[in-house]
C-alpha cells in the first residue's frame, strides 16, 4: 500500500507492507536514534513525535500515520542540542541507548509544561526506562537545564 | 507477533462493521495489547478517520469517542472537574505519556480486561456504551458480555451531582495494578467498582443512608467481602481482599471529605 508522510520535514511517498511498524520505517530512513528496546510498549526507547505528540513507534503502524508529520531526534537537533549537553554534564547519557527516547520525551514535556515540578518531571518520564543512569542524573540534568533556561529568559527580560 | 495482510482506513462505521464480521479480521484501537499477541490478521480495520477521537460535553452528558486516547481523558478539564479528578487518576499510572497517547478508550473498554483501570473507573460512574448495532446499553451490562463482532462507537457518561474517587495499588509505579477501585456517590447511592481482582471489574451499589448508618470502615469491610478475589503473580487472594477493604475505606473517607466542603 502507498503512504505519504513528512518525516523530519521531508515529504516521503512510499510503498509499504500493511503491517509495517513506524519504528522499522524510520530506521530504514536513517533515523537510527530511534531504538528497538523492549518491543512491549514499556521502555520508551522508540519515542517519536507524531503531529508533535510523543508516541511509541514500536506500536504504531506506518499506515496509520500516513498524511501526518513524524519527527525523530534527527529532525530536532537544534532543539535538543542544548538540553543534551546538560544531560551529558551529569553523566546521564552513559550508553546512549535510552537517551534519544528520553530526550524526545523531555522535549515533549518542555513544550507542554515549561516549568514542571520534580513530581511532574518524574511522572512525565515514567514511560522511559534506563538501566544505566538510575534516573537521578537525568533528573538533575533536566532540573539544571530548566534553571538555566529560566535564568537566561530572566536576563533577556531585564 | 502480529502479522497484518491488509489495512483498511474505514470510511464509515457500516464499512468497518461489514469488514469486522469476518472472524479473523480485527478493529485496531491503540494496538498496544493486540500487538503483544501472535496472530495473522487478514484485514486490520482502522477507525481513526471517523471523527471518533473527541470528548464532547453538554449539560446532560459526556460523549467519548472510541478512538479518544487515554491521554485525552487524563487532560480533559470538563471530565476531570466533573469526576473530581477520578478519570485522570485512573489513567496516570498506565505506563507513560507516549503509551497513553496511543491507547484508546474503545480498546480498553472493548477488551474488558481484568487489569483495566479505565473499566473500573467508568463502571463506578453512570456510563453507557453505544454499540453500532446493539444500541446503547449500560457499561455494567456490556462488561458482563462476551466480546462479539459489534463496534463500540462511544462511551456516554451521564451527569448527576456525582462525587467520585479513584484509587489503585501497584507493586511498582507503571506496572499493571494489583487492585483498582472506583467509587461514586450520586442520587443517594454509593457505587463501588473493584477491578484487577484479578478478573474484570464489577460494581456494587448501596444506599447513602446505609453508608451513613454503618460508617465508612464497616461498610468497606462489608463491601470488600462481596468482591471475589484470586491470587496471581502480583498478589495473593487474601492480600487482594484486604486491599479491597483498605481502598474502599479510603475512597469512602475521601468522599466524606468532599461532602464536607
Amino acid at each position: 500500500m502507498k503512504i505519504q508522510m513528512t518525516l523530519n520535514g521531508k515529504k516521503i511517498t512510499e510503498e509499504i507492507q500493511p503491517g509495517m511498524l513506524l519504528l522499522d520505517f524510520v530506521r530504514a530512513h536513517g533515523c537510527k536514534s530511534v531504538k528497538r528496546g523492549c518491543e512491549t510498549a514499556n521502555c520508551g526507547l522508540c519515542t517519536v513525535f507524531v503531529d508533535d505528540k510523543p508516541v511509541l513507534s514500536c506500536s504504531t503502524l506506518v499506515a496509520r500515520v500516513s498524511g501526518h508529520k513524524v519527527d525523530t531526534l534527527e529532525g530536532l537537533q537544534e532543539e535538543a542540542a542544548e538540553f543534551g549537553a546538560f544531560i551529558a554534564n551529569q553523566g546521564a547519557e552513559q550508553c546512549g541507548f535510552c537517551n534519544p527516547g528520553m530526550i524526545m520525551n523531555a522535549l515533549a514535556l518542555f513544550r507542554e509544561n515549561p516549568d514542571p515540578s520534580e513530581e511532574e518531571i518524574k511522572e512525565y518520564l515514567a514511560g522511559n526506562l534506563c538501566r544505566c543512569s538510575g534516573y537521578e542524573g537525568q533528573l538533575r540534568g533536566i532540573q539544571q537545564f530548566l534553571a538555566y533556561k529560566k535564568e537566561k529568559e530572566g536576563a533577556v527580560c531585564r | 507477533m502480529i502479522k497484518i495482510k491488509e489495512y483498511v482506513m474505514a470510511e464509515s462505521l457500516e464499512q468497518a462493521y461489514e469488514l469486522n464480521q469476518k472472524k479473523r479480521n480485527c478493529i485496531i484501537g491503540g494496538m498496544l495489547w493486540l500487538k503483544m499477541g501472535s496472530r495473522m490478521v487478514p484485514t486490520a480495520i482502522d477507525l481513526s478517520n471517523l471523527g471518533l477521537n473527541t470528548i464532547e460535553e453538554n449539560e446532560e452528558e459526556f460523549s467519548i469517542g472510541c478512538m479518544t486516547t487515554l491521554r485525552q481523558l487524563e487532560q480533559h478539564e470538563g471530565l476531570n472537574s466533573y469526576t473530581n479528578g477520578a478519570v485522570s487518576e485512573s489513567v496516570r499510572s498506565i505506563v507513560g505519556v507516549q503509551f497513553r497517547n496511543l491507547a484508546t478508550v474503545g480498546g480498553s473498554i472493548f477488551g474488558r480486561f481484568g487489569f483495566s483501570d479505565v473499566l473500573t473507573c467508568f463502571l463506578a460512574l453512570d456510563t453507557w456504551v453505544e454499540l453500532y448495532k446493539g444500541g446503547c446499553i449500560p457499561l455494567a451490562e456490556f462488561a458482563r458480555q462476551k466480546p462479539d463482532r459489534d463496534i463500540l462507537v462511544r462511551l456516554i457518561v451521564k451527569k448527576h451531582e456525582d462525587k467520585s474517587v479513584y484509587l489503585s495499588h501497584r507493586n511498582s509505579k507503571t506496572d499493571f495494578p494489583v487492585l483498582t477501585c472506583g467509587i461514586s456517590l450520586r442520587e443517594g447511592q454509593i457505587y463501588t467498582a473493584v477491578g484487577a481482582r484479578p478478573s474484570r471489574a464489577v460494581c456494587l451499589c448501596v444506599s447513602e443512608a446505609d453508608w451513613k448508618k454503618k460508617g465508612s470502615e464497616a461498610l468497606a469491610g462489608e463491601l470488600a467481602a462481596q468482591f471475589p478475589t484470586e491470587g496471581n503473580m502480583r498478589a495473593g487472594k487474601e492480600f487482594r481482599s484486604h486491599l479491597a477493604e483498605v481502598l474502599i475505606g479510603r475512597g469512602l473517607k475521601q468522599i466524606e471529605k468532599m461532602q464536607e466542603v
